[in-house]
């Protein structure tokens, strides 16, 4: 289990075409290269975009990753909410939720 | 010649990704006080643009993390996020990797600053170049404050390292505009997104315009956090361009909460 391992495979796909390529055609081989977990690798495939957001992904790695599988900007903020909802508080890193209504 | 202009602005991905959702009204005075610092910055007919921004994971991340890195490239390119998410088209905008090796071998001698010769802009240069610039016809330096991965450099420590740039930059013939960009309290990307601690901004805005050392400095980052969110780390990049300009008055164009965009959007400028 490693928030490190999730953070820079999102931060790649992010940043680099060649491994969004690889991401668009074959996901799983990807992924193998990166120590993941089961829950993280559930995750990252599904995409739980509020589950990501609990285990600590930074946000300015995790809104990238929500849009490029197809979430507007709304409905990632929903996703986060409903994480907090779903799967408690955030466990790691510097984007804990303060009230979580923000202003929006 | 040295530095010959200096200023603060938001980079905030939504001034142009989330554009039609602001209140019309802030949006077009904010826009317009972009323009204006634009169009004295051209007036001041720099040389180069050097922006002290704080990018958040486009070009590093926790297994290299430099405190501080200048761009030393004669191009770089940008926005490296999708460009209908940001509103901003790719393009290629020039450098000058000769003056950024002279700043960067001048400042090495007090301060232990990291190089890179490929840089592709995130939002944190873009949206600013964007206003600021937007035939990008300045030869761009981008100095990059790790704000994003802790453990962050001191506040004091991003102070000095203004003042170190400072005296690199007046130790060089040419004219040198500097523009730091980062957010005041903000918690982005989040679901607080939206949320901003005006009282908290302003009062930081009047150390920041009474180039305040002390009190600039005087903040832990566990109460930057409490109070400013995690966005507020960037404060970074406001005390650098303080460090660059102590004992020169600065003048505050607009600040105004925009929740949509995720940040009080602040344009300012320092008379250098």
């Amino acid at each position: 289990m490693s928030l490190y391992y999730v953070q820079k495979l999102l931060y790649q796909l992010n940043r680099d075409p060649h491994a969004r390529r690889r991401y668009e055609e074959d996901f799983d081989e990807l992924l193998a290269e990166y120590d993941l977990d089961a829950e993280e690798l559930h995750a990252i495939r599904e995409p739980d975009i509020g589950l990501l957001y609990v285990m600590g992904v930074n946000g300015q790695i995790l809104m990238h990753y929500a849009a490029l599988r197809g979430y507007a900007w709304d409905e990632y903020i929903k996703a986060m909410r409903d994480g907090l909802a779903e799967h408690g508080d955030v466990r790691a890193g510097l984007y804990v939720t303060t009230d979580g209504r923000g202003a929006v | 010649m040295g530095v010959v202009f200096a200023g603060v602005v938001s980079h905030a991905p939504g001034i142009t990704g989330r554009a039609e959702r602001a209140d019309p009204a802030l949006r077009d005075a904010l826009y317009e006080n972009f323009y204006r610092l634009g169009r004295e910055l051209k007036e001041s007919r720099p040389d180069a643009l050097i922006v002290i921004a704080a990018e958040h994971f486009a070009n590093f991340f926790m297994d290299n993390m430099p405190a501080y890195c200048m761009g030393m490239a004669d191009y770089y390119e940008g926005p490296i996020e999708d460009e209908q998410w940001l509103g901003i088209s790719r393009v290629r905008i020039p450098g000058n990797a000769a003056l950024a090796g002279s700043l960067i071998e001048s400042m090495l001698a007090e301060f232990d600053l990291a190089y890179a010769q490929e840089w592709k802009f995130d939002h944190g240069v873009m949206v600013p170049l964007h206003f600021l610039t937007p035939e990008y016809d300045i030869p761009v330096i981008p100095v990059n404050v790790n704000c994003q991965g802790p453990p962050l450099t001191p506040l004091a420590r991003a102070y000095d390292f203004g003042r170190a740039l400072r005296r690199a930059c007046d130790a060089r013939p040419e004219r040198i505009a500097i523009i730091g960009t980062g957010g005041i309290s903000h918690w982005p990307a989040t679901p607080d997104s939206g949320k901003i601690n005006e009282a908290w901004d302003r009062a930081f805005l009047e150390s920041w315009l009474a180039n305040d050392r002390a009190a600039l400095t005087s903040f832990t980052d566990e109460e930057t956090y409490l109070e400013a969110g995690q966005g507020g780390f960037e404060i970074r990049t406001f005390i650098a361009v303080s460090g660059a300009t102590q004992g020169c008055a600065a003048e505050l164009y607009f600040y105004e909460p925009i929740p949509i965009f995720a940040v009080g959007c602040t344009v300012a400028r320092v008379h250098v």
